[in-house]
């Protein structure tokens, strides 16, 4: 089992799907979330997800597939 | 020996021991050092500062080092005093902090030397990282200096001059196919999974000290006291946050009186997450897809956004964002007035600082400081289609001359 956090940060547009909850039936990962700020026009999430790591991939796969941007807690981690 | 203390989140306030990691378990937010001010008070004065070598680590009291640092042979750098600059842009009292000239060419040997002391001292046997350039120099180079062996992550695309200025060192260098973000994941996930110092991640709140003496070494070289202005540029937003925590520090430990620094973020328009948030009155910060030539600080979710866009308020300061041809524009001016040849974050900060004293938001009432913290010579892709081509002569006098009045005489 893997453990690994992300944050998501949703387009207005997606903010009512039920994204987190298909992450977690699709794909057999735990979803955990921490943070949360959600407005009418944005919204970002941060969570943990617990699982298979080739499961964890997949999921994240998906997610930025459905026009999700999926980052790093904390911030980038590719530096100038 | 060190006066660091202990890691502290700076969102909840939890404390942890001083250890290799960089979010808070507990509410996900980034932890910093905190230290021992008392007793560094008590130990650290500037006779002291003044008598030890010329190098950043004559502040190791500030530092979360232990006794033996990697030193590559980094000195304090030039604070120049910048006359020409400063009559172009009606500036009486403006330096350049110039960190050019760094062994790796960027302000980047600060903090590196920091975070790869630490990771001696914490037993990793590897360091690594995963930049678009300055960071990937000064790791490399640390980590052969270190005698540690060390990973290096990069885009598949990046420049020529910046893989060799990497690979030159003996790194593992790996390149990355993909797009930003993904790059972003992939490197996140490595670092999860592999008992590696990663200078940026896992050794952040060590590396990111570091910049602090970009704070010390100007307020030493103005004769101890706090610039009334500073332009700085940002990426993550690091830099910027601890030159503002390292002029408190002087403060609280009597160094220098009260701070009064009104703090100015620099960005490139392409990538300007801190300064949309700060124009909009924002406290959070919205990620962006980059697109600027000012790669280096192309940071489209920068960690300590939401800290800078505190700073920039506690210290009643502001931010501008500098459109790709002005920045190659500043790049020349810097080059043309001061004799300095910046990169391209360099430009960014002279765009911006241009626009700030015509705008009135820098004036003349006290010392400007612009840092420069990066080496022309690492991106003249940027500037290469901007120059004046050279006069092509035949190898006679003639030929020089007739060229000569062709073009009118010079100067
Ligand atoms: C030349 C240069 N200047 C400034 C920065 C800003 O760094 P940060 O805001 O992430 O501390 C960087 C690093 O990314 C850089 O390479
Ligand atoms: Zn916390």
């Amino acid at each position: 089992m893997a453990k690994h956090r992300v944050k998501f940060t949703f387009p207005q547009e997606l903010i009512s799907n039920p994204i987190i909850y298909n992450l977690g039936m699709r794909f057999k990962v735990v979803t955990n979330i921490r943070r949360a700020d959600v407005s009418a026009d944005r919204g970002w999430v941060e969570l943990e997800l617990e699982g298979k790591k080739e499961d964890i991939e997949k999921g994240l796969q998906w997610v930025n597939a459905q026009g999700v941007r999926v980052d790093p807690v904390g911030g980038d981690i590719v530096e100038g | 020996m060190t006066y660091a203390r202990a890691l502290r989140c700076r969102r909840c306030g939890r404390e942890y021991p001083l250890e290799a990691f960089s979010i808070c378990d507990f509410c996900f937010g980034p932890v910093e050092v905190v230290y021992d001010y008392e007793a560094i008070a008590a130990n650290m004065t500037k006779d002291t500062v003044v008598a030890a070598p010329w190098t950043m680590w004559r502040y190791k009291d500030l530092l979360p080092v232990g006794d033996k640092v990697i030193d590559i042979g980094s000195t304090v750098t030039p604070l120049v005093k910048a006359d020409n600059l400063g009559r172009r842009l009606g500036l009486k009292d403006l330096y350049v902090k110039n960190d050019c000239v760094n062994p790796t060419n960027s302000f980047k040997d600060r903090v590196v030397a920091v975070a790869v002391s630490r990771a001696l001292d914490f037993g990793f046997d590897t360091v690594a990282c995963a930049s678009t350039g300055n960071l990937a120099n000064s790791v490399a180079a640390h980590a052969a200096k270190a005698g540690l062996k060390a990973f290096v992550f990069i885009p598949a695309d990046l420049e020529q001059g910046k893989v060799v200025g990497t690979a030159i060192y003996g790194p593992n260098v790996v390149t990355v196919k993909g797009n930003y973000d993904e790059v972003n994941r992939l490197c996140s996930e490595i670092a999860e999974n592999y008992n590696w110092g990663f200078v940026n991640i896992n050794l952040r709140p060590y590396y990111s000290e570091g910049s602090k003496t970009l704070a010390y070494e100007v307020a030493e070289q103005l004769g101890w006291r706090a610039p009334a202005y500073a332009v700085v540029p940002a990426a993550s937003g690091s830099l910027y946050t601890k030159i503002w925590k390292g002029l408190g520090e002087l403060h609280k430990i009597g160094f220098i009186g009260n701070v009064g620094t009104r703090m100015f973020l620099a960005q490139a328009a392409g990538c300007s997450p801190i300064v949309d948030a700060y124009k909009s009155g924002s406290t959070q910060v919205r990620p962006v897809k980059p697109n600027t030539i000012a790669k280096s600080i192309a940071i489209g979710n920068p960690a300590d956004g939401f800290y800078a866009l505190k700073v920039i308020k506690e210290s009643n300061g502001g931010a501008w964002a500098a459109p790709d041809p002005e920045i190659i524009d500043a790049i020349k001016l810097l080059a043309e007035t001061e004799g300095i040849f910046a990169e391209t974050a360099g430009g960014v900060v002279i765009a911006c600082l241009k626009r700030l004293a015509e705008a009135g938001a820098i004036r003349d009432d006290g010392p400007t400081v612009a840092y420069i913290t990066g080496n022309g010579l690492k991106t003249q892709e940027a500037v290469l289609g901007a120059l004046t081509p050279p006069t092509l002569v035949e190898p006679s006098f003639n030929s020089f001359e007739a060229a000569l009045n062709g073009k009118g005489r010079q100067g």
